[in-house]
């Protein structure tokens, strides 16, 4: 496929929305599709038909994003929604997700793919407690970037004040982040898409000026290489090539690599697409490679070019999704990469509750920590009886083997609650279980 | 495949733009389903995504042949040069193509105007469906649908599960999240799968562009007798599809933006007879691209409706 264009920004971004019920998500959203130019005149007219005017002017933005008639008649979203628009520059892929605190799981997977955050905040209420959840679940879940949009601010009269007490709430529990803050009104468009007459004082880009031009800080093709093997192409006798999509780095033409978990080695010979051999590849390309030595390679191997890590033990954090609790007593399935393995799981979560556990699994697996790589870091849990995908993890530690069993079983919510309790004010807890985050999330 | 920002003194390190982000990401879904399941299909509906989503599963496999069989649910409704077209495209790109149609419903009279286009539907396209997959004993179907597409498939999952009766409950969708894509199913139960949910129309034309892919001769502007009907261009091809008083066929510039059932989906006025031309018009219309598609407007929430019963 010939590129067109070489740019310094990738031509995709990928975005997720957070914020609690009612700071004005859909309305936002429905802003940007309009005034890009997303949304169809027929889609209006028929929005406009339906229009309830539950929140938003003369146009009803959020039935636009919400798509099931569940959703419509209740008022509310219930599960992601993905939206796409483009400028000039840029396509973005935009994941819509919920507020309420019962769809959490649904913000867990709206931010899995995000590289940019939006939370939005009504400028009148401040930081509520689901703004603080769901910023930690976009950190948790590995986004370092975000706007913080402070909407709503026409109805405190754009008052450079309000703005910045909003932004200082803020600028402890997004600590270690990239955030870039918005004074905003969603519903009349002010710092949307063009800079507002009505912020004088704010001399930062308008969300979409920077959407356009955020550089993300995460660059796959710069980490170690890592390609987990999805398929064994063998169309002859003459052809045997591994098939996969490049999860981390670049690999070319002659690399010396291993095969894991067995360990063995060989170089690659060709990096063969339909267009043609490449010289390199780097992720996340979907590509095929063949090696120069006859080694027993199938689904769920991983090549790299370093030794991983590989092991049957780890410490990861859990966000749990389904209605039926995790059971330490049962053995769940895990889907890493391309492999799926049965585990088991050392302590019990309810839907919605994020905790650190302890992971072990029948076979070994070939894994980095989450922080250093999304893709050789993440897994999901599934019940081994419904098949329902009940839970989402991210690597924090491997276990050597061996090693005694950890002991501590308290969830991340139950010792941010302890360290809260043993404050002296609320004053104290507040500082005190923003360390204790901080830590958490570094 | 040439790649964005590879220039020998480029300090920034390699990025592949949009397209090629989703083409790789369309080829993992495509190849997860063939790891995956014992006996997927691809369905087939003749238009410009089924086009691209061929093109891909040829990456995808590459220097392999194509490792599933094309289902074509025809209705017997489709445009005659649909119907050509399929047979020569399938041919060159070496894959089998299975052809189901609900014969006994044809044989009853079933037509969109008799039963009304939900039952027509239903029968000709949802039903037929349902029977050609369980016939096949096919356990996961690839779709071209796109979430930009519509409201409800802005909801769908990539991998989308199916009941026993073929059928999507929208409030009990798996989460899908990182590339990590659950294809655990219980005895029954199907799997949708959408490799193009990302993509945008916009993106499949380009894609369409860049990749030189044919599409049916449908989708450019030339002279064709229509029936002017409300905003909708109507092509006479069936014979129950007949003039209304008033009405007279007239010869005018048009094109198809969106391939269905000849008496269900209405050209537009167009002068478009290449693809740059139609991604030009694509980003000055005002309209969205199945507003001329009667069945996604024949009831509140049609679409999601089709979708819970079985439909793709």
């Amino acid at each position: 496929m010939a590129s067109s264009t070489s740019s310094t920004t990738s031509g995709l971004l990928r975005i997720c929305t957070a914020g609690s019920v009612d700071d004005g998500k859909s309305t936002l959203i429905g802003r940007l599709l309009y005034d890009s130019q997303s949304v169809y005149d027929d889609q209006i007219s028929s929005v406009e038909k339906a229009s309830k005017n539950r929140t938003a002017g003369p146009i009803d933005f959020s039935l636009f994003t919400d798509g099931l008639k569940a959703e419509r008649e209740q008022g509310i979203t219930i599960d992601v929604a993905y939206r796409y628009f483009a400028t000039a520059r840029r396509k973005f892929i935009l994941a819509d997700t919920p507020g309420h605190e019962q769809y959490t799981r649904n913000m867990a997977t709206g931010a899995s793919t995000a590289d940019v955050a939006i939370l939005l905040v009504d400028a009148r209420n401040g930081m509520l407690a689901q703004s603080r959840r769901h910023a930690k679940i976009a950190r948790l879940l590995g986004i370092s970037d975000f706007v913080l949009a402070v909407n709503k601010m026409d109805l405190m009269d754009f008052d450079r004040e309000v703005f910045e007490k909003i932004n200082d709430d803020f600028e402890d529990l997004l600590a270690g982040a990239n955030v870039h803050a918005i004074p905003m009104s969603a519903l009349l468009g002010d710092n949307v898409i063009t800079k507002s007459e009505r912020t004088p004082w704010f001399t930062g880009p308008s969300l979409l000026e920077f959407l356009e031009n955020v550089h993300v800080h995460r660059n796959l093709a710069a980490l170690p290489f890592r390609f987990p093997v999805q398929l064994v192409v063998r169309p002859d006798s003459d052809f045997r090539g591994y098939a996969g999509q490049i999860a981390g780095g670049t690999v070319r033409v002659g690399d010396r690599i291993f095969t894991w978990p067995s360990g063995r080695s060989a170089n690659v010979k060709r990096i063969v697409t339909y267009d043609g051999d490449l010289d390199m590849a780097f992720a996340p390309m979907s590509v095929t490679l063949t090696l120069d030595a006859e080694i027993d390679i199938s689904r769920g191997d991983t090549l790299t070019a370093e030794p991983p890590m590989v092991g049957q033990r780890f410490e990861a954090e859990v966000v749990w999704m389904d209605e039926r609790p995790l059971d330490p007593g049962r053995t769940y399935l895990l889907k890493h990469g391309t492999r799926s393995v049965t585990a088991e799981i050392n302590h019990g979560l309810v839907l919605n509750q994020i905790g650190t556990v302890m992971v072990s699994t029948a076979r070994p697996l070939v894994f980095d920590r989450y922080e250093t790589n999304r893709f050789t870091g993440s897994f999901i849990i599934i019940d081994p009886s419904t098949h329902f995908t009940a839970g989402a993890g991210m690597i924090v530690n491997p276990v050597r083997e061996g090693s005694a069993p950890v002991t501590h079983t308290m969830t991340w919510a139950e010792r941010l609650a302890q360290i809260a309790r043993g404050a002296q004010s609320d004053e104290e807890a507040a500082e005190l279980v923003r360390k204790a985050l901080e830590e958490m999330l570094t | 495949m040439s790649i964005a920002s590879v220039e020998p003194n480029a300090p920034v390190t390699p990025l592949l733009d949009h397209l090629q982000a989703l083409e790789a990401e369309s080829i993992h879904i495509l190849r997860e389903v063939v790891a995956e399941f014992e006996n997927p299909v691809m369905l087939y509906s003749i238009g410009k995504d089924s086009s691209v989503m061929l093109r891909l599963a040829q990456k995808a496999f590459h220097p392999g042949p194509i490792p599933f069989p094309l289902l074509h649910v025809d209705t017997t409704y489709k445009f005659q040069e649909m119907i050509t077209f399929r047979d020569e495209f399938a041919k060159s790109v070496g894959a089998r193509l299975i052809v189901h149609t609900n014969e006994e419903a044809i044989a009853d009279g079933t037509q969109p105007f008799k039963v009304g286009t939900q039952r027509c539907c239903g029968l000709l396209k949802t039903k037929s469906l349902l029977d050609a997959l369980s016939a096949g004993n096919f356990d996961a179907a690839l779709g071209g649908a796109r979430r930009d597409e519509e409201r409800s498939r802005a909801k769908e999952r990539v991998f989308s599960v199916r009941d026993a009766g073929g059928q999507w409950d929208p409030k009990r969708q798996r989460p899908e999240l990182w590339n990590l894509l659950n294809a655990k199913i219980r005895t029954g139960e199907s799997i949708r799968v959408f490799p193009l949910s990302n993509w945008t129309e916009i993106d499949v034309w380009q894609y369409i562009h860049v990749e030189n892919i044919p599409i049916v001769p449908l989708y450019f502007a030339k002279e064709r007798e229509v029936i002017v009907r409300g905003n909708s261009l109507i092509v006479q091809e069936q014979p129950f599809v007949v003039t209304m008083p008033g009405e007279k066929p007239q010869k005018l510039m048009c094109r198809m933006r969106s391939l269905g059932c000849s008496p269900c989906t209405g050209a537009i006025r167009s002068e478009a007879d290449t693809v740059p031309k139609i991604i030009a018009e694509l980003v000055a219309t005002r309209q969205s691209e199945r507003q001329l598609r009667i069945i996604d407007h024949d009831q509140d929430g049609s679409m999601e409706l089709k979708k819970r019963e079985g439909y793709f």
